[in-house]
C-alpha cells in the first residue's frame, strides 16, 4: 500500500509517502527525525493485517510543511534524515 | 426564521424480508462524520437497516441516536448486535463500539460491496473532507490520500453555496446544467473566497444557475487534482453526500474521462457499511 500522509493546500502538495510493501516497521526512521513526527504503528488501513508500518503521527498530518521545513533548506542538495535512515527506500516526500 | 436551504433530509431504511432472529451473525457499523452520521446493521452480511442524520455538536449522542433510529421498528436492540465497529472523524466517540477503524479502510470495503469488486478507485466526498482511495478486488486499500485541511470540494462548501443562492441543496446539481454555456470555475482553493467571488458574480448580474455551475466545476477541478496524485483506474466510483450531486459528479467524470458506476445502495452509507462488514470479519476471527 502507498500511504500519503499530509495535505494539499493553496501553497502546494505536502505529502510524506510510505510504501508499506517496502516498510517492515523496523523504526530506523523514528529517532532520526528532529521534529519527531514519525512513529511505528499497526496498519490502520488494513484492520485484518497484523504487520507494523511507519506512519506520520496523527497530530502532524496537517502541518508537515512546517514540521519538515528545518530539514529542507533551499538550494542545498542533501538527503533527508528519514529518507537516508530507511534502508528499504520506503519513504519519499512529495515536495 | 429564514428558510435553511442547506438543510438536507435525514432518513432511515429497513429491510422488509430479512428475519434477524434466525441465528445469523448481527454486526453494526457507525460512521460519525463531521457533518453527518450513519449507522448500518447487517444480518449475516446482508443489509438489514440503516440511518443517516446530522452529527451536531455531540458526537457520542449522535452515534447513539443514529443507531437507535436505524433499529426503530425492527424489534432489534443494541444488545442483539454482536460486534460494532466505529469509523469516521468521531470514531472514538461511539460509546458502544468494540473497535474503531479508519474511514479510509471502511470506505474501500463498503464500496467493494456496493459497487462490486471491479471498483479500483474511490473518491469519498464527505462533509468536511475528501478522500481519494485505490483498492484491490477484495476492497483492500492500495493507495490513499486525504484532504481535510481545506473545505473546497466538500459537502460543507456546497451547503454554504446552497444557502447563499437560496437553492435547496438537493436541487443544486440539476440546476447547474441550466446554463447556456459552461462558465469558468470560481476560485477552487477556498470556500470563503469562492463565496466572496460568487457574491461579486451575482452583483454583476450572473444568473444563480450560472454561479452554481461555476462552483460545481471548481469543486470538480479541485478533487480531480487530488485524484491525479494517486492515479485513476476504472472502475471509478464516488461515495459520500456529493455523490448525489450530479452537477459535481458529471463534471468530475468529464474532466478525468471516466464514467462513475451507479449503485442501488445509498452512497452515503459506504463508510458505515464497510465498518459493519469489518465487524463481521472481526467477530468471526474472534478479535
Amino acid at each position: 500500500m502507498i500511504a500519503n500522509f499530509g495535505y494539499k493546500d493553496g501553497s502546494g502538495d505536502f505529502y510524506i509517502i510510505i510504501d508499506t510493501d517496502k516498510c517492515n516497521g523496523c523504526g530506523d526512521c523514528v529517532p532520526v527525525c528532529p521534529a519527531g513526527i514519525l512513529e511505528v504503528r499497526d496498519n490502520e488501513y488494513d484492520p485484518m493485517a497484523d504487520d507494523l508500518m511507519a506512519a506520520v503521527k496523527e497530530e502532524f498530518r496537517k502541518k508537515i510543511k512546517y514540521s519538515c521545513s528545518p530539514c529542507k533548506p533551499d538550494n542545498i542538495d542533501y538527503t533527508l534524515p528519514c529518507v537516508k535512515a530507511c534502508q528499504f527506500d520506503a519513504i519519499t516526500h512529495s515536495w | 426564521m429564514a428558510k435553511e436551504f442547506w438543510r438536507w433530509k435525514e432518513y432511515n431504511w429497513k429491510s422488509e424480508n430479512i428475519n434477524w432472529n434466525n441465528g445469523a451473525i448481527i454486526t453494526g457499523g457507525v460512521d460519525v462524520g463531521s457533518v453527518s452520521s450513519q449507522a448500518v446493521v447487517l444480518v449475516g452480511g446482508e443489509l438489514f437497516a440503516y440511518s443517516s442524520m446530522r452529527t451536531g455538536s455531540d458526537s457520542p449522542m449522535s452515534a447513539v441516536n443514529s443507531m437507535n433510529w436505524a433499529l426503530e421498528g425492527t424489534g432489534m436492540t443494541l444488545e442483539n448486535i454482536k460486534y460494532v465497529v466505529g469509523t469516521g472523524y468521531g470514531r472514538v466517540n461511539v460509546p458502544f463500539a468494540n473497535k474503531t477503524i479508519t474511514e479510509i479502510a471502511c470506505h474501500a470495503r463498503g464500496a467493494n460491496l456496493m459497487y462490486g469488486n471491479s471498483v479500483r478507485t474511490i473518491l469519498d466526498m464527505g462533509g468536511q473532507d475528501c478522500k481519494a482511495i485505490r483498492c484491490d478486488e477484495k476492497g483492500k486499500v492500495t493507495n490513499f490520500l486525504m484532504n481535510d485541511k481545506c473545505a473546497a470540494g466538500t459537502g460543507r462548501g456546497m451547503e454554504v453555496f446552497a444557502d447563499l443562492l437560496s437553492v435547496p441543496i438537493e436541487d443544486v446539481g440539476e440546476l447547474s446544467f441550466y446554463v447556456e454555456e459552461e462558465p469558468p470555475p470560481v476560485s477552487s482553493t477556498c470556500v470563503v473566497f469562492a463565496k466572496t467571488e460568487a457574491t461579486g458574480l451575482l452583483r454583476e448580474g450572473w444568473h444563480k444557475n450560472k454561479v452554481i455551475a461555476a462552483y460545481c466545476s471548481a469543486m470538480a477541478h479541485r478533487v480531480v487534482s487530488l485524484l491525479e496524485r494517486i492515479g485513476v483506474e476504472d472502475d471509478f466510483v464516488i461515495t459520500g453526500g456529493i455523490a448525489k450531486n450530479v452537477g459535481v459528479v458529471r463534471r468530475i467524470a468529464k474532466e478525468i474521462g471516466i464514467k462513475t458506476l451507479e449503485t442501488e445502495y445509498d452512497s452515503q452509507i459506504a463508510g458505515a457499511l464497510g465498518a459493519a462488514l469489518f465487524a463481521r470479519s472481526l467477530a468471526e476471527k474472534g478479535k
